[in-house]
């Protein structure tokens, strides 16, 4: 059970992420922000929920292109993700990246991957190396619902349940797979049942109340930790804007925006707290306030003023530096 | 010094980077229980357990990126694909994630994985157990590739590669595991970089890895019995990075070059070598340079079909002759 402070903080946190994105798209819309970038608006009750019962910066996480918050929960520093969409060398990875590739290693946010379905393999390979080391963390794979239709989900997790590994999948399913709606593309649309056939538990949650996802990724956690090998969490939510900036999102119904609209996870717990007296509107106010203001002061700031990558280090990063094996060995 | 196997010279180098660290596994499609279908690792599999001679569900793609993964976090995997083939399944994990990840977080993570396959044309497999697809993994940055041509750089290069913070991509051959050759007995790593000059001579280079170094050392042979003419042999067992000073070097002693190649010639390691020659030394010829390689074809399952689309020694024989005029 979350505790009222406890929510409280996760309204705070799940707004900032909802300024943050917004704070992108300005950045995109203004060109200052390059190449694609997919927002996170209405799916925050997802990652807030399930980061929240796991080891923030410990458990290892890895996803897909819609990268900035879950890279964020995992400790990487707002200032680094905002100059990283910038192009900018103080980028959390130094502007080789851009949105669809943020890095935090000493966060152990493995990265955002823009194939769809590429980062199945490589969550369910940390999983591996943590059930080597021995270590008690866990692998959280974040991915959306499109992406099991790629053979990736169904060889991972094969491999996943025959050797009984420490992964975690979430699948943020959000009804549309770019533009294709999930029953246009996929035979059965409730991708938790795709994940029992590999003999890996798994559950379906209401992804906009994150009370429901805590209580869900909190059973998940534990399983996943004991020692029990692999779950599969499917949480049922909707992105509020395109599937990228470049998408006009003409293909959804405008009724059925409107529905999902009265289900945004952000004003779900804000009106919950203030029925419970916990909270008011006018501190809601206050706080949205404060968080554009420290978006638009600190972190677009530091992204703006921050200096370019220099063009002489192109070629840097493509191997690794003096490797003594690449000459035979140390000498 | 001991005479090995190429596959037990692999096998070797497994077993000791095994014993050394704890962290470096094996894995692919019939390793464990089964030995290995050119035996690479023979006997591991009762010799350090399930957990880390790893049988693979037939998932190239996604077994290749669970190793890719594990790496990220400390573990050396070394994969193999039991044929060239089938890793084109797994290009998109290798070039994808391996190749792209140091440069892509900045140089935060890194992907030390190795990654072994034997291509090649063998003895009648077809056109889809047949393919050779170094020029492929030889064009992608962020990867090495590498490709021994005895018992001695198959143990050598392999060590290293385990070690070596870089994906490396070995590239092996199918006829080639039960090659001889000797091994020192003490460990010892080779460089994954360079040339290997394996016959010093002084009137034309060939250029040659893997299997058709030994095209090219037959060849060499039958040229200065026959012809009179002194070729100097080049293994390049790195394909990526190319070694630009070797080639250079060869090209301005002997003035000529043909290089010998099993796969097609087009967008080849011949073609690379041509035009390395070309920025570095194109001044230095006396002839075109001329490459020996495979007709354009898949290849076929008939065994003279077959063996008429792979080139052989007379062929690099007869390519030499006409660089002389002499045809």
């Amino acid at each position: 059970m979350l505790s009222t402070d406890d929510k409280k903080r996760l309204l705070q946190e799940m707004l900032f992420a909802r300024r943050f994105e917004e704070a992108c798209y300005q950045g995109a819309q203004e060109r200052k922000i390059g190449g694609f970038v997919h927002l996170y608006p209405g799916q925050e009750a997802c990652a807030h929920g399930v980061m929240e019962a796991a080891r923030r910066g410990k458990d290892y996480v890895i996803t897909g292109y819609r990268d900035h918050v879950h890279a964020m929960l995992s400790g990487a520093d707002p200032k680094e993700v905002m100059a990283e969409l910038f192009g900018k060398e103080t980028g959390s990875s130094k502007g080789r990246g851009g949105s669809m590739h943020i890095f935090d290693v000493e966060h152990r946010f493995m990265g955002g991957y823009s194939l769809v379905g590429g980062p199945f393999p490589l969550a369910t390979g940390i999983a591996k190396g943590i059930q080597l080391k021995g270590d008690d963390d866990i692998s959280i794979c974040f991915l959306g619902d499109a992406s099991n239709n790629q053979g990736t989900f169904h060889e991972s997790l094969n491999m996943a349940s025959i050797w009984e590994l420490p992964v975690l999948y979430i699948c943020e399913n959000n009804l549309y797979g770019i533009g294709t709606r999930i029953d246009r593309s996929t035979s059965e649309l409730d991708q938790y049942k795709r994940a029992a056939v590999y003999n890996i538990p798994s559950a379906q949650t209401d992804g906009q109340d994150i009370e429901k996802v805590y209580e869900a990724a909190q059973i998940a956690v534990d399983h996943v930790r004991s020692g029990k090998g692999p779950y599969f969490l499917e949480l049922l939510t909707y992105r509020f804007r395109g599937h990228s900036m470049s998408d006009s999102n003409a293909y959804r119904d405008d009724s059925e925006e409107a529905e999902w609209a009265k289900r945004d996870p952000i004003k779900i717990l804000r009106d919950r707290l203030i029925e419970a007296g916990d909270y008011s509107m006018d501190e809601y106010k206050a706080l949205d306030k404060k968080l554009i203001a420290e978006i638009d002061d600190e972190i677009v700031r530091f992204a703006e003023e921050s200096p370019q990558p220099n063009v002489a280090d192109l070629e840097k990063y493509v191997l690794a530096d003096n490797d003594p094996y690449v000459t035979g060995g140390p000498q | 010094m001991a005479e090995l196997m190429y596959w037990e010279a692999i096998r070797r180098a497994h077993d000791e980077e095994m014993a050394n660290d704890p962290l470096v596994i094996a894995m692919g499609e019939d390793i464990g229980v089964a030995g290995g279908t050119y035996k690479a690792t023979q006997g591991l599999y009762e010799k350090y357990g399930e957990k880390r001679i790893i049988d693979t569900p037939i998932s190239e793609n996604s077994y290749t990126g669970l190793g890719i993964g594990a790496s990220f976090i400390g573990v050396r995997p070394i994969i193999e694909i039991m044929s060239v083939n089938f890793a084109w399944l797994a290009l998109d994990q290798i070039f994808n994630s391996a190749a792209k990840v140091r440069y892509m977080s900045g140089g935060q993570l890194t992907a030390p994985v190795v990654i072994r396959s034997p291509g090649g044309t063998a003895h009648q497999l077809g056109a889809q157990h047949s393919a050779r697809m170094e020029k492929v993994f030889m064009g992608i940055a962020g990867l090495r590739v590498v490709t021994p041509s005895t018992p001695k750089q198959a143990y050598g290069l392999l060590k290293s590669a385990v070690r070596c913070d870089d994906p490396v991509f070995i590239n092996e051959h199918e006829l080639m595991y039960n090659l001889k050759g000797e091994v020192p007995d003490e460990e010892f790593f080779l460089p994954l970089e360079g040339s290997d000059v394996v016959r010093e001579g002084s009137d034309v280079t060939l250029f040659a890895y893997n299997i058709s170094v030994h095209w090219a050392k037959q060849a060499a042979d039958m040229l200065a019995k026959d012809h009179g003419i002194n070729a100097e042999v080049i293994d390049l067992y790195s394909l990526s990075p190319l070694d630009r000073e070797g080639i250079k070097r060869s090209v301005s002693k002997t003035h000529r070059a043909v290089i010998v190649e099993e796969a097609e010639a087009m967008v080849g390691v011949g073609s690379e070598v041509m035009a390395i020659i070309n920025e570095e030394c194109f001044f230095e010829l006396d002839a075109p340079p001329v490459r020996v390689s495979a007709a354009h074809v898949p290849i076929p399952y008939n065994h003279s079909l077959e063996r008429a689309a792979i080139p052989d020694a007379k062929d690099v024989v007869n390519a030499v002759l006409a660089s002389f005029g002499k045809s």
